[in-house]
C-alpha cells in the first residue's frame, strides 16, 4: 500500500501543464483530487513517474454560465457542486448524483474533471453527463477541442483524451424548466461504487413522456446511454407494460462483470429496476 | 454533624464505583489524538520491514533471488526461510499445537503467505525492495473447498506432516485432516433420534470472516546486543503469553524479554496469537542490531493474519410432536486454512463449541468436529467471542428456528418451552458444562413484552397476505435469538495455554495520600479497563475511582496474566481485582482497629472507611488509613498497603440474552432494512452501564456486518477476493441500525462481585438474530434455511430460487 517513487510538478497554467505532459510523455499523469489515482498508485496498479498536479492552475475551478450552458471547471470538487445554488436549481440531478458519490471526505477532494476523465465505469458522473448531453473541453499542445460526453468513453480507462491533453471544463446544457429527473443508485454502503445505477432526465406533456434520456452506470465497461429504453417510453404514460419494456431494453445493452456486488444476472436485473424506479420518480417530479 | 457533612448517597457517588456511568478516563487522550499506538513508537535508528507475499494459493518455491532488491537504495537485508533456519525459526508453534511456517519453506500454502522479509531504512524503500525480489514458483493444484479436503485424491498440503498419523489432538484420518474432537453420549443420542417423533437436519454454515480491527497487527522489536535483551512493542491482547512464547522459541531467558503493549486500536481476537511479522522483526533486529518496525496494511491484515469462523455445522434436533427437544447431534467441518492457528485453550481444539446445547434442556447430545487444512490463510481465532461460542450460538439458534418452522410453532414459544428452568441452576449440560446461573424465561418474556412481539407477528401475517395478493414486494422477518455464552476461561482444571493455567491477576499499591496504582495481567483494546477496573476497586476499598491509576500491558511491571479475549477480563481479572482489593481492605481494617483502639471485629466497613459498630462518630476513612499504613501500623505489622491476587476461577460464567431483529426485505433487489433491533443482556452485576451499552452497540454492529455481508471469500482457484474495505463489509454509521438495549441482572454465584462479562455477547447473540430475521422473512415462501451472509444479491437469489421473482 505504498506507491512507487515519482516526481511531482505543480504548473501554474494550462499551457505549462500541457507542455509538461507532452515533454514528459507517457510516464506523466495529471493529478486532480487524487481519489482515484492515488489508491491505484498505492496498489501499484499505476506507477506514473511524474505527477502533474492541476491544483496550481487557478482558472480550472468554478461554475459559470455560458448562455444556456453551465460550465464547470475541471478542478471543481464534488463538494463545490453540492454547495452551488445554481447547480441545485438548474441541474438538480447533478446535485442528487454528487451526493451519492462516496462520502464527504472524498467529495472535498474529488473533482468533476477527474471523475469524468478517469474512465472508470464505476464513476457516477460519466453516465450522467451523457444523459444531460454534456461536452468536455480538452486542451492539448495543438489547441482546444470539444468532445461530447457520449463520444468520450471507449473502454474501461480508455477515453478520447490524447496523451498530453487535459480536460479543462465540462459544459452542461441546462435541461428544460419543469423537467423530471432521478438518479437511482444501488450500492452496498456509503463509499461503494454502484451495483447498478440509472440516470433519467425527461419532460412530460399531458401526462405522457415528451422527451427522455437514460444513462447507465457500472453495468458495462463504459457508461451507457440507453437509447432504445428512452425511445420506448416516449409518448407513453409509463404504464407497467412500458416500464417493463424499457427495463428490458436497458438490460439488453448491459454487460456488467460479476464481482462482490453480485453475479452478472443480478447486476443486470437490478440495473433494470434502477431504470424503472428512476423513470417513475422522474415522471413524478416533472412539472 | 453540620449541613456540610456529605450524605451516604453523596459519599457513594463520590467514589464513582460499581454501577456508576463513569466516563471513560482513557477517552481524554483518545479523543485528542494523544493515544500512543505501536506505530507511534519511533526509536533511534529504527528500520522497517515488509513482506514479499505469494500471489499463489499453492505452489512450490523454486528460487528466491534478492540481487536486485539489495540494490535498491535503503534496502539492507532480505530475510528468507533459509536465514531463519540458521536460528531455528523458519517454523513456529501455534497456540493450537500445530506448527506454522514463518517464511515460505519450500512451498506456499495460501495466497499472500509471507515469503521473504525485506528490511530497509524506511517504509518506502522496503516496499520498493519487495517489488524487486524475484521469486520463482511452480504452481500446485489449490484446495479451496473444505468438503473436498479429505477426498482420496485431494492434494497434499502439509508435506511437513507426511507420515504423522497423530496430531496435537489425537489421530489424523487423512493427509489434510488436523483433528477429530468428540463430546457427549453417542449411543444415547442415536437412540433419542431413533425414538424421535419429529426431527430436523440442516447443514448450517458460518462463513469465514475476519476481526479486522481498525489498527492492524504491528510491532517494533529492539534487540540490545550488549545486554542480550529483546524489547517488543506490539499490538498484543496477551503480552505475557507473547513473552513466554518468544522465550521458548527464541531460547532467550524470559527475564531478558520486555513485552510492551501500548494503546491498542481494537483486537477482537486478531491480536492474540503470534505472527510471522513478530518473528521476522525480532530476527531482523538481532541481525542488524537496530530496532525494526513491522506494520501490516489493511490488505495484509484481511488476507494473512487470523480469520475467524469457517465452521460448517450439520445439525440435527430430535423432538416430540409438541415441541420438547429430546436430542441434539452436530457434526462440524472446521476449515482452518493452511495451519491450525486457533487461539484456543490447549485442550480445546474446537474451543467451547460444546456450549452448542445453548439455553435448552437437552437430555442428551453428541458433537463431533473434524478440523481440516485448505489453501487459505491460517486461523481461526475467536472474533469477539469466547472460543467458538459464536458458531455454537448461531448453530443452535438457527436450528431451533428450523424446528419451530417444522412444528409450525412460534420460535419464541418453542424456546420458552425448552429453556433450562431457573430452579435447575447450577445446570449440568449434556455436553459437559456447569451453567452457573440464569433466568431465561424472565429475560425472554421481557423482550416479548417490550417489543410487542405478538403485535409484530400479527403485522407480519398481514404483510404476507398483502404480498400474496401482489400488493407489496416487501417481506418482513422477525429474528429471535436467545443465547447463552460461556466466558471467563478459565479454571485451571480445564484451561491452559501452552501449559500455563488461565488464571488472571491484579496487583494494587496504595500510596500514603489515599491514591493508588493497580496493574493487571489483562490488556484493554478499547474495552475501557482503565475506567472499570478502578470502579471495582473504588467500591471494594472506598477510595474514589479517580484516585486509582490502572496500568496494563507492560510485562515488566504487570503481574503475569493470560490477557484479554473471550470475555475473560471481568470474570477472571475482575475477580482478581476484587480479591486483591479485599486483601487491602483486610489490612486496612487491622490498621483502623489499632488507630481507633477497638477490636477488628468491632468495625464495619461503611462506604469509604471503617466505623465502630454502634458508635457512628468513631470512623476512620480509607484515605486516613492509607496514611497510617505508612507511619503507624500495629506493632509487628509490615508497613505499606499493597496486595497481589492470582485468581483461578472455580467455574466459567454464563451470560445470556434475548434479542429481536425486525427486518424488511425488498425481494426485487434484495435490499434489507433493519427496522428495529432490541437487545436484552444479562451479564450479572453491571460495573459501568454506559460501558456495557457501548460494548453492546459495538458488538451488535459487528454482528450486523457479519450476518449481512462481511466475509472473507476465495474464488475457485484460491484467490482471496475480499481484501479491502470496498468488498469486505465494514458498516459505517449510515448503514448501522439503531440499537435498543435492555437488561436483567442474574449475578454469577461464584464470582466475587457477581459479574459475568459482556463484551462479546452482542456479537454472539446478534448474528443469529439477523440471520433468523432473514430466514423468517423468506420462510412463508417455502424456504427452510438460507446460508449467511445475507447481502443484497444473495437475498435476491433466495427470492428467485423461491419463485418470488418472475
Ligand atoms: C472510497 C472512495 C469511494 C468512491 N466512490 C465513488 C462513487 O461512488 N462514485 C464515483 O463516481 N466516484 C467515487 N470515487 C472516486 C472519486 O469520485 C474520485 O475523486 C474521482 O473518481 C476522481 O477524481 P479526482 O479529482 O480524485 O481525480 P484523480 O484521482 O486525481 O484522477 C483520476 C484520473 O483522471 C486523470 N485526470 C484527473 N483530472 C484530469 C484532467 N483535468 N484532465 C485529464 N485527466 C485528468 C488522472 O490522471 C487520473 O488518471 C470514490 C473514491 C474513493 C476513494
Amino acid at each position: 500500500m505504498i506507491p512507487g517513487s515519482f516526481s511531482y510538478h505543480r504548473p501554474a497554467s494550462v499551457a505549462d501543464a500541457v507542455k509538461l505532459l507532452s515533454d514528459l510523455g507517457e510516464d506523466a499523469r495529471p493529478l486532480a483530487g487524487g481519489h482515484s489515482l492515488v489508491p491505484m498508485m498505492k496498489l501499484r496498479l499505476a506507477s506514473p513517474a511524474h505527477l502533474v498536479d492541476l491544483h496550481g492552475i487557478t482558472g480550472l475551478k468554478g461554475i459559470s454560465r455560458n448562455g444556456n450552458n453551465l460550465v464547470i471547471g475541471a478542478m471543481t470538487t464534488q463538494h463545490d457542486l453540492l454547495a452551488s445554488e445554481d447547480v441545485a436549481k438548474s441541474v438538480p440531478i447533478l446535485h442528487e448524483a454528487a451526493l451519492l458519490i462516496a462520502d464527504p471526505q472524498v467529495r472535498y477532494r474529488g473533482t468533476i474533471g477527474g471523475n469524468v476523465a478517469n474512465g472508470d465505469p464505476g464513476n457516477d458522473m460519466p453516465a450522467l453527463m451523457m444523459t444531460l448531453g454534456a461536452s468536455y473541453r480538452l486542451e492539448g499542445a495543438s489547441g482546444a477541442r470539444d468532445v461530447a460526453a457520449a463520444d468520450f468513453y471507449q473502454g474501461a480507462y480508455f477515453t478520447a483524451l490524447e496523451p498530453g491533453e487535459i480536460l479543462t471544463s465540462v459544459s452542461v446544457p441546462v435541461p428544460a424548466a419543469g423537467h423530471g429527473y432521478a438518479y437511482e443508485k444501488l450500492k452496498r454502503k456509503v463509499g461503494d461504487y454502484a451495483t447498478a445505477a440509472a440516470a433519467v432526465v425527461l419532460t412530460m406533456s399531458g401526462g405522457k413522456v415528451a422527451t427522455c434520456a437514460i444513462g447507465l452506470t457500472n453495468v458495462h465497461e463504459t457508461p451507457l446511454l440507453a437509447a432504445d429504453a428512452a425511445t420506448a417510453v416516449v409518448g407513453t404514460s409509463l404504464d407497467p407494460a412500458t416500464l417493463k419494456k424499457a427495463a428490458a431494453a436497458a438490460e439488453a445493452i448491459m454487460a456488467p462483470a460479476a464481482d462482490a456486488r453480485g453475479p452478472v444476472e443480478y447486476r443486470k436485473h437490478v440495473g433494470g429496476i434502477m431504470v424503472t424506479r428512476a423513470l417513475q420518480r422522474a415522471a413524478a417530479n416533472a412539472k | 454533624m453540620n449541613d456540610l457533612t456529605p450524605t451516604r448517597e453523596q459519599r457513594t457517588a463520590a467514589l464513582e464505583g460499581m454501577g456508576c456511568k463513569r466516563k471513560r478516563v482513557e477517552d481524554i487522550r483518545f479523543t485528542q489524538g494523544k493515544g500512543n499506538y505501536v506505530d507511534d513508537v519511533k526509536l533511534p535508528g529504527m528500520l522497517h520491514g515488509d513482506f514479499v507475499r505469494s500471489p499463489h494459493p499453492h505452489a512450490r518455491v523454486k528460487k528466491i533471488d534478492d540481487t536486485e532488491a539489495l540494490k535498491v537504495p535503503g534496502v539492507l537485508a532480505v530475510i528468507t526461510a533459509e536465514t531463519l533456519k540458521t536460528v531455528n525459526l523458519a517454523w513456529m508453534p501455534t497456540l493450537a499445537g500445530d506448527v506454522q511456517m514463518v517464511l515460505a519453506d519450500g512451498k506456499v500454502l495460501f495466497q499472500n503467505q509471507e515469503v521473504a522479509f525485506v528490511v530497509a531504512t524506511d517504509r518506502y524503500a522496503a516496499d520498493d525492495g519487495i517489488n524487486k525480489v524475484v521469486v520463482e514458483y511452480e504452481p500446485l493444484p489449490p484446495l479451496v473447498d473444505p468438503f473436498k479436503s479429505m477426498d482420496a485424491n485431494a492434494p497434499v498440503l502439509r508435506e511437513d506432516l507426511a507420515g504423522k498419523t497423530t496430531g496435537a489432538h489425537g489421530p489424523r484420518k487423512h493427509h489434510n485432516h488436523i483433528f477429530e474432537w468428540t463430546v457427549g453420549d453417542k449411543d444415547l443420542t442415536d437412540a433419542a433420534f431413533r425414538k424421535a417423533e419429529v426431527s430436523i437436519k440442516e447443514m448450517i454454515s458460518y462463513h469465514r470472516t475476519h476481526p479486522s480491527p481498525l489498527e492492524t497487527c504491528q510491532c517494533v522489536c529492539s534487540f540490545d546486543k550488549i545486554k542480550g535483551e529483546l524489547t517488543i512493542y506490539g499490538t498484543f491482547q496477551a503480552p505475557h503469553v507473547i513473552r513466554t512464547v518468544v522465550s521458548l522459541i527464541a531460547k532467550l531467558p524470559e527475564q531478558k524479554i520486555h513485552v510492551i503493549a501500548p494503546d491498542i486500536g481494537g483486537g477482537f481476537g486478531n491480536k492474540v496469537g503470534a505472527y510471522p511479522g513478530y518473528i521476522c522483526a525480532a530476527v531482523a533486529s538481532i541481525v542488524t542490531g537496530k530496532p525494526v518496525k513491522w506494520v501490516e496494511d489493511r490488505i495484509e491484515n484481511l488476507t494473512a493474519t487470523s480469520f475467524a469462523r469457517d465452521y460448517h455445522m450439520t445439525t440435527e434436533i430430535a423432538a416430540t410432536k409438541d415441541g420438547k427437544v429430546t436430542g441434539l447431534r452436530v457434526h462440524v467441518l472446521a476449515d482452518h486454512g493452511a495451519f491450525d492457528a486457533c487461539a484456543d485453550p490447549s485442550k480445546w481444539p474446537a474451543g467451547f463449541f460444546n456450549i452448542v446445547t445453548g439455553s435448552y434442556d437437552f437430555p442428551t447430545a453428541h458433537l463431533a468436529v473434524d478440523g481440516v487444512y485448505t489453501n487459505k490463510a491460517p486461523g481461526g481465532v475467536a472474533y469477539r467471542c469466547s472460543f467458538r461460542v459464536t458458531e455454537a450460538a448461531y448453530c443452535i439458534e438457527r436450528a431451533m428456528d428450523i424446528l419451530a418452522q417444522k412444528l409450525n410453532m412460534d420460535p419464541a414459544e418453542l424456546r420458552l418451552k425448552n429453556f433450562i428452568k431457573p430452579e435447575q441452576f447450577p445446570y449440568h449440560s449434556a455436553l459437559g458444562w456447569e451453567y452457573d446461573s440464569g433466568d431465561y424465561h424472565t429475560a425472554m418474556r421481557k423482550m416479548m413484552e417490550t417489543t410487542g412481539y405478538a403485535a409484530l407477528r400479527k403485522e407480519q401475517a398481514e404483510k404476507r397476505a398483502a404480498f400474496a395478493r401482489g400488493e407489496t414486494r416487501e417481506i418482513m422477518g422477525l429474528g429471535v435469538s436467545f443465547f447463552t455464552e460461556i466466558v471467563g476461561a478459565g479454571p485451571s482444571k480445564n484451561c491452559d495455554i501452552l501449559g500455563i493455567a488461565m488464571f488472571d491477576s491484579c496487583e494494587i499499591r496504595m500510596h500514603p495520600t489515599g491514591a493508588g496504582i493497580a496493574r493487571m495481567g489483562t490488556k484493554s483494546q478499547g474495552q475501557g479497563h482503565e475506567t472499570t477496573w478502578a470502579q471495582i476497586i473504588a467500591t471494594e476499598i472506598g477510595i474514589p475511582a479517580d484516585n486509582i491509576m490502572v496500568e496494563e500491558g507492560n510485562t515488566d511491571t504487570a503481574p503475569y496474566g493470560l490477557g484479554t479475549y473471550g470475555s475473560r477480563s471481568t470474570p477472571v481479572a475482575g475477580a482478581a481485582i476484587a480479591m486483591a482489593a479485599r486483601k487491602i481492605k483486610a489490612k486496612a481494617q487491622m490498621i483502623a482497629a489499632y488507630k481507633l483502639e477497638v477490636h477488628e471485629d468491632d468495625l464495619e466497613f461503611d462506604i469509604d472507611g471503617f466505623r465502630v459498630k454502634g458508635l457512628p462518630e468513631k470512623f476512620m476513612s480509607m484515605k486516613d488509613i492509607c496514611w497510617a499504613a505508612y507511619n503507624s501500623v500495629p506493632p509487628g505489622m509490615e508497613p505499606g498497603l499493597e496486595a497481589v491476587s492470582y485468581y483461578d476461577p472455580p467455574n466459567m460464567t454464563y451470560p445470556f440474552g434475548a434479542y429481536l431483529c425486525v427486518m424488511d426485505i425488498d425481494v426485487d433487489t434484495g435490499v434489507y432494512k433493519v427496522r428495529r433491533f432490541y437487545a436484552l443482556d444479562d451479564c450479572g452485576t453491571r460495573i459501568n452501564p454506559m460501558i456495557i451499552e457501548g460494548q453492546v452497540h459495538g458488538g451488535l454492529t459487528e454482528a450486523f456486518a457479519i450476518a449481512m455481508g462481511q466475509e472473507i471469500r476465495y474464488d475457485d482457484t484460491g484467490n482471496v477476493v475480499t481484501g479491502s474495505f470496498m468488498d469486505f463489509f465494514m458498516p459505517t454509521a449510515v448503514e448501522t441500525p439503531h440499537w435498543e438495549t435492555d437488561f436483567t441482572v442474574t449475578p454469577s454465584p461464584h464470582h466475587p462481585i457477581g459479574a459475568k462479562g459482556v463484551g462479546e455477547s452482542p456479537n454472539v447473540g446478534g448474528v443469529p438474530a439477523f440471520s433468523n430475521a432473514v430466514n423468517d422473512a423468506f420462510s412463508f415462501l417455502g424456504s427452510k434455511h438460507i446460508q449467511m451472509p445475507h447481502d443484497y444479491w444473495r437475498n435476491w437469489k433466495a427470492a428467485k430460487a423461491l419463485g418470488a421473482i418472475a
